[in-house]
C-alpha cells in the first residue's frame, strides 16, 4: 500500500519532467529542421518565463492557499536586480556563463528577501485583502523601480529618485539605472535552453518542497489554519517561507526576462497588475494546485495570440472566448462527469479494476 | 500530583462573563468528562487550556509546569492535544498525511534537506511513514492511509483527528464532543476507542459531551458547568445523582 502511493507521486512528477524535456526536444528538433518562424523562436524564452511564474504563483494560490496579485512586482524585484548586476560587472566578470549564474542567484535571493518583507505585514490579512495588498505592493515596487537612478563610479555606488545629475558621478562614472529609461545595455545572456533548465530547476524545487515536511505543514495550514496551530505548526514562519519562496522563484523568471531583452524598462505591461493577473488566469485555468495543469495553461495562453495573429482584430475576442470556454469545459461539473465517463485511464483500467474488485 | 491543575480561571468576553472561577484538578490516566448546558463554556475552557484564548485571571499547570497563557503551538509541545467539535482535518491532504503533520514537531529535517533530498529526507520519512502506520491500523485507519481526508466516513474522521492529535504525543489528550452526530452503534465504538487509547498510550483523557451514555458508561469523575460555574465536581455516579445538575442539566 504504502510503496504504491510514493511510486504515484514519484511516478507523477517524473511525468511533468518528462514532460518539460520532451517539449524541449520536440522545440530543438523543429528549430534544427527549420519548421519554426522566427517569431515563434522569440517567444521560446518569454515562454519559459511564463511556465516559471506560473508554478512559483501556484505554490502561493495553491498550496499555501493564499490569492496573491502582486506577483509580478517580484519578477521586476528579480529582473531588475540581476540586470542592474549585469550591466555593472560586464567588465569585471569575464566569463558570461559566470555572470549569468551569479545574476540568477542576486536576482533570486533579492526577489526572496522581498517576498519575506512584504509577507510579514500581509500574511496576517486572509483572503481578498490579502490580494488587495499584495496587488497594492506590486504597484509600489513597479513605479520605485521606475524612479530609480543608479550609477557607479570609483566612490562606490550611487542612488538617487530625482534624476541622473543627482547622483553627483564622477566623469568616469556608469549609469545602470537610469529612471523610466531603465537598463539598456544588458547582456543578452537568456537562451531557450537555459529556460528550460530554469524551469526544470523551479519543478525540482517546487515539487519536493510540497511532499516533504515543510510541504505538509504548508498545506495544513491552508487547509485548516486553527487545526494545524493546534498540533503544533508554526503558521507565521510557513506561510512566510512558502510566500519568500515563491518570490524568489518569481524573481528567477525576472532574471530570464531581463537577459532576454536589451532594454529592460518597468511598464504596466510587463510588471504592472495586469502581468500579475496573467499569471493568476495561468494559474486558475491550469488548476489551483496543480503544477503541471499550470504549465500547460501558460503554454496555451502565451501561443494562443499569436496562432490567432491571421485573423487581426478579432484576435483577442477570440482569446477571450477560447478563455471563457476552456474555463468552463475545464471546471464544470458536467464536463468533469463527461470527462471521466470517456478518460483514457477509464477505457484502458477497466479490466484492472474489475480484477480488484 | 495532579496532572492537570487548573484554578481561579476566569475569562469575560464583553459583558458575558464565560468562565468564572473554573477549577480542575486531572489526575494522569483519568478519563475525565465535563458537562453542562450548551453555552455553559464548556469549550472555552478546552479555548483557554489549548491557549486559543488567554485567560483574564487563573493559573493552568500540566505536569507542574505553569502553562497559563502560552500560544498554543507551544501549549501542544508543552503536552497538550485536542480534537474539535466540528471536525477540522485537513480535508485535501490523505488520511496519512494528516497524521504525518501531526508528527511535524517529533521528526525534524530542515528546508534545504527537503528539496534536495538529502538521505535525512528518506531516513526521516521513512521513520514518520512507520510511525504514523502503527497509529492508523491502531485506529483501523491503515486501509484507508492513501485515501482523502474529506473523503473518510464520519465516524471514521472523528477517529483519524484523534489519530493525529495523539501523533503529537500529548501528555493530555482533550476531546471535544467526539459523539456528536454518532449513531449509537457508532457511540459504543468510540467509547471503545476512547478506552482503548488511554490504556494503550497511557493517556490522560478529559472530553466534553452530551451522550450521557458515553458519559456514564467511560468517565471516571465529571465537571458540571452552568452559566460558566461549576455546578457539581467530582465521581460521576454521585454527580449525575446531584439534585441540582438534575434540575440545570439533565432535567426531572
Amino acid at each position: 500500500m504504502e510503496k504504491k502511493k510514493m511510486s504515484k507521486t514519484t511516478r507523477s512528477n517524473l511525468i511533468t519532467y518528462g514532460l518539460v524535456i520532451a517539449c524541449y526536444l520536440i522545440v530543438q528538433g523543429m528549430i534544427a529542421g527549420d519548421m519554426m518562424s522566427n517569431l515563434m523562436q522569440g517567444l521560446l524564452v518569454p515562454l519559459c518565463v511564463y511556465v516559471i511564474l506560473a508554478v512559483s504563483l501556484n505554490l502561493t494560490v495553491g498550496i499555501l492557499g493564499e490569492l496573491s496579485l502582486g506577483h509580478a512586482g517580484f519578477m521586476c524585484v528579480g529582473a531588475f536586480t540581476s540586470a542592474a548586476f549585469s550591466k555593472a560587472t560586464m567588465e569585471s566578470i569575464e566569463s558570461a556563463g559566470l555572470r549569468f549564474f551569479l545574476a540568477l542567484l542576486i536576482g533570486a535571493v533579492c526577489a526572496g528577501i522581498f517576498g519575506f518583507l512584504i509577507g510579514i505585514p500581509v500574511l496576517r490579512l486572509k483572503g481578498d485583502y490579502l490580494a488587495i495588498v499584495t496587488l497594492a505592493f506590486g504597484e509600489i515596487i513597479k513605479n520605485i523601480v521606475n524612479v530609480l537612478y543608479v550609477g557607479v563610479d570609483s566612490n562606490g555606488i550611487h542612488f538617487s529618485t530625482k534624476d541622473m545629475m543627482a547622483l553627483g558621478m564622477e566623469p568616469g562614472g556608469k549609469v545602470i539605472i537610469s529612471g523610466a529609461m531603465g537598463i539598456t545595455g544588458t547582456p543578452k545572456a537568456s537562451t531557450f535552453t537555459i529556460g528550460i533548465i530554469l524551469i526544470l530547476v523551479t519543478l525540482f524545487i517546487v515539487l519536493n518542497l510540497v511532499h516533504s515536511r515543510d510541504g505538509r505543514a504548508i498545506m495544513a495550514i491552508r487547509d485548516n489554519r486553527i487545526a494545524a496551530e493546534s498540533i503544533g505548526i508554526n503558521v507565521t514562519k510557513y506561510k512566510l517561507k512558502a510566500f519568500a519562496i515563491s518570490a524568489g522563484l518569481a524573481g528567477v523568471a525576472g532574471v530570464l526576462y531581463a537577459h532576454n531583452l536589451s532594454t529592460l524598462t518597468a511598464l504596466p505591461k510587463n510588471f504592472g497588475y495586469n502581468m500579475s493577473i496573467m499569471i493568476l488566469v495561468f494559474v486558475v485555468l491550469g488548476g489551483i494546485g496543480n503544477i503541471r495543469g499550470s504549465m500547460i495553461a501558460a503554454v496555451v495562453l502565451t501561443l494562443l495570440p499569436e496562432l490567432l495573429r491571421g485573423l487581426n482584430d478579432y484576435r483577442m475576442l477570440l482569446y477571450a472566448i477560447v478563455l471563457i470556454v476552456m474555463m468552463l469545459l475545464n471546471w464544470s461539473p458536467k464536463a468533469i462527469e463527461l470527462r471521466e465517463r470517456y478518460s483514457l485511464k477509464r477505457i484502458f483500467g477497466r479490466g484492472k479494476k474489475e480484477k480488484e474488485a | 500530583m495532579a496532572l492537570l491543575e487548573v484554578n481561579h480561571l476566569n475569562i469575560s468576553f464583553g459583558g458575558l462573563h464565560a468562565v468564572d472561577e473554573f477549577h480542575v484538578s486531572i489526575e494522569k490516566g483519568q478519563l475525565y468528562g465535563l458537562i453542562g448546558p450548551n453555552g455553559a463554556g464548556k469549550t472555552t475552557i478546552f479555548n483557554l487550556l489549548t491557549g486559543v484564548y488567554k485567560p483574564d485571571e487563573g493559573i493552568i499547570k500540566l505536569d507542574g509546569v505553569d502553562i497559563t497563557g502560552k500560544k498554543n503551538i507551544d501549549i501542544n509541545k508543552a503536552g497538550i492535544a485536542r480534537t474539535f467539535q466540528n471536525i477540522r482535518l485537513f480535508s485535501a491532504m490523505s488520511v496519512l498525511d494528516n497524521v504525518k503533520a501531526g508528527l511535524h514537531n517529533r521528526n525534524n529535517y530542515g528546508t534545504m534537506t527537503g528539496i534536495l533530498r538529502l538521505p535525512k529526507y528518506f531516513k526521516v520519512e521513512k521513520q514518520m511513514d512507520e510511525e504514523a502506520m502503527r497509529l492508523l491500523k491502531v485506529f483501523d485507519l491503515d486501509k484507508e492511509a492513501d485515501y482523502l481526508a474529506s473523503n473518510l466516513p464520519y465516524g471514521k474522521q472523528r477517529k483519524l483527528e484523534i489519530a493525529r492529535a495523539l501523533a503529537t504525543n500529548p501528555k493530555l489528550l482533550l476531546l471535544d464532543e467526539p459523539a456528536a452526530g454518532m449513531n449509537p452503534n457508532e457511540t459504543e465504538e468510540l467509547m471503545n476507542t476512547i478506552r482503548f487509547v488511554r490504556d494503550e498510550f497511557d493517556m490522560t483523557i478529559l472530553l466534553i459531551e452530551h451522550d450521557m451514555k458515553l458519559v456514564s458508561g467511560i468517565c471516571e469523575e465529571l465537571t458540571v458547568l452552568n452559566f460558566g460555574r461549576v455546578l457539581a465536581q467530582g465521581e460521576t455516579s454521585e454527580v449525575l445523582h446531584d439534585p441540582q445538575v438534575i434540575k440545570a442539566y439533565l432535567g426531572e
